[in-house]
């Protein structure tokens, strides 16, 4: 299994400047600095097929190409604030290897013709913060950023903003908002941060492990990135970060394409001891739930899209027979009606009657009516501001799609099959 | 009155940013560390060095989960109540932290030792079900393994 983003790693410990230089590390900063326009590394990058690796999978090539070449003052920023129920792929990956990224962003800047890049990095990882931190600062000590970068003439600045902690600071511009010391409520698109974006400026935002995979492409073309797909029509390696019910949680890079089953069977030792497969989110809190049905579902993109959900961030929770899904829903609701910042009324005032609803229905007191409610919410929190709350419904989306005996049974019953004669006893083991 | 060496620790966290603005939350976090929580008088006092209004400063105070803007106990226990968390057995770990300090999510301890508050995700999926004290994380949390993180982190 070729390992792209994994592989300077070492066990226990972060790989250290040198022994990323020793192993070919900077070697695709020097090579484009040398021999690349600008506009060769964003066709390589666009022809390489690479997608946004933090959720909404957009080719990131083509987001490279809406920010206008006339407009000087551009910024980048690395999206770090990985707060999305269910991923830890980026934790890992500054933990790691910071180095991938620093090139990566030095590579995405000399593209994008910017000057200042920031991460925006979660509260919580002050490892990789200080990673990051020392990483720059090596990189900085070697002229690899900096004045004038390996005489190229090419300058780079790079800041590490650290967040202290909010969901909604994950959404781009929220996170504009929030690195320049505002409250971090949502922006209104357009104008696209593309084109105003930080500070007003034209602006990229890309997540940490879409930036890590670009030296990689640089450095070995775009062919040989497509060629690391295990399926014709995706492209390169994914970070699967795999969590609840399975025998060896982990955090994997493997082919995207790999199918779901092999993932848990072939990667993760399968199941927990007594326990089979009854459903998971595949790509973080906010993607409707696979079910066995999808076992051997290539994950990609694309497959995963035409299946009904998303690849999202590649973030796997794996739940088991003994998962009430009604409860799991529950508990992803309340996540995002908590952490709706706030800002727009469908999202404010629609999530909690949605956790409402889901309560109701899991503590026996549900009615038939309120599957259909909740139905119609599918649509109202579309209206929202914001990605949040339609993402908010995507479980709800799964819960009524795949589960809906499970609800009914909840409403006749009256009571939670799961946990009978016990109302409020807690869920999960 | 904070101590002139945080005073020139802000000032020079101010000075190199890129708009004084853009170091807010890194001045609260200070003030923080130096209080223990976000004050009526830290906020006065960040509003004055960044060129902000109590209130705009208040916007973020309120905000961000890590900043306390009520008084917090010594060490504040996050405890994910997340997905990955809740379905590796976090209602439980909760219930038991919260018996065995003898408060509810949202209390301090009557010793002022210990606020346990349920947080987002930490991103320690794999290691579920997960808390975070101060700046470490403590994954694979039962019960048992809580009680002993509660008896070292008391002193």
């Amino acid at each position: 299994m070729e390992q792209v983003l994994f592989r300077h790693n070492r066990p226990g410990r972060c790989v250290t400047f040198g022994e990323y230089r020793d192993e070919g590390g900077f070697e695709a900063l020097r090579k484009a600095l040398a021999g690349m326009s600008p506009v060769d590394v964003q066709q390589t990058v666009i022809d390489s097929g690479l997608r946004g690796r933090g959720g909404a999978g957009f080719p990131t090539g083509k987001k490279w190409s809406f920010v206008p070449r006339d407009l000087a003052g551009r910024y980048l920023i690395c999206n770090c604030d990985e707060m999305e129920p269910g991923t830890y792929k980026d934790r890992l990956l500054l933990e790691a290897n910071p180095y991938s990224l620093v090139e990566g962003m030095a590579l995405a800047a000399y593209s994008l013709g910017v000057n200042h890049a920031f991460v925006f990095i979660r509260r919580g990882y002050e490892q990789g913060a200080g990673n990051l931190r020392r990483a720059i600062a090596e990189a900085a000590a070697a002229g690899l950023l900096g004045e004038n970068i390996l005489g190229s003439g090419f300058s780079l600045h790079l800041d590490v903003h650290q967040s202290a902690g909010r969901y909604i600071c994950g959404e781009e511009t929220a996170l504009m908002n929030a690195l320049e010391g505002k409250r971090a409520n949502p922006r209104s698109k357009p104008p696209f941060p593309a084109v105003k974006g930080l500070w007003g400026r034209p602006t990229v935002v890309n997540n940490v492990e879409t930036l890590a995979n670009i030296p990689y492409i640089v450095a070995n073309g775009a062919a040989w990135f497509k060629g690391l797909a295990k399926i014709p029509e995706a492209s390169g390696t994914k970070l699967f970060c795999v969590s609840g019910h399975v025998r060896n949680p982990a955090c994997l890079e493997l082919p995207l394409g790999t199918t779901l089953g092999e993932v848990i069977d072939n990667h993760c030792g399968g199941m927990r001891a007594e326990s089979s497969f009854k459903a998971c989110l595949p790509g973080g809190a906010s993607t409707p739930y696979l079910t066995r049905d999808h076992w051997n579902l290539a994950l990609d993109f694309d497959t995963v899209a035409r299946a009904g959900s998303r690849l999202g961030t590649g973030g796997i929770v794996v739940f088991d027979q003994t998962t009430c899904m009604v409860a799991a829903t529950l508990n992803l609701g309340r996540f995002y009606s908590r952490e709706s910042c706030g800002w727009c009324t469908p999202c404010r005032e629609g999530l909690p009657y949605v956790v409402h609803l889901l309560e109701s229905i899991e503590n026996g007191e549900g009615l038939d009516e309120h599957i259909e409610i909740l139905a119609e919410h599918l649509n109202y929190l579309n209206y929202a501001f914001c990605p949040l709350a339609p993402g908010a419904m995507g479980p709800v989306e799964g819960l009524l799609k795949h589960f809906k005996e499970e609800l009914q049974e909840h409403i006749i019953k009256k009571q939670c099959p799961f946990r009978p004669n016990r109302p409020g006893g807690v869920h999960g083991n | 009155m904070i101590p002139e060496s945080l005073k020139t620790e802000l000032t020079d966290r101010i000075a190199s940013a890129v708009t004084p603005r853009e170091a807010a939350v890194d001045v609260l976090k200070m003030l923080q560390a130096h209080y223990g929580w976000v004050t009526d008088e830290a906020v006065a006092e960040a509003g004055e060095l960044l060129g902000l209004s109590t209130l705009q400063v208040d916007e973020l105070a309120t905000f961000y989960e890590m900043l306390y803007r009520r008084p917090v106990g010594k060490r504040v226990i996050h405890v994910c109540d997340s997905i990955s968390c809740w379905a590796m057995g976090g209602e439980t770990l909760m219930a038991h932290l919260a018996r065995h300090l003898g408060v509810q999510p949202g209390e301090t301890t009557m010793d002022g030792m210990f606020t346990l508050l349920p947080c987002c995700c930490l991103g320690n999926c794999g290691e579920a079900p997960t808390l975070m004290i101060g700046d470490t994380l403590y994954g694979l949390v039962t019960p048992e393994l809580a009680e002993q993180i509660m008896a070292k982190e008391r002193t």
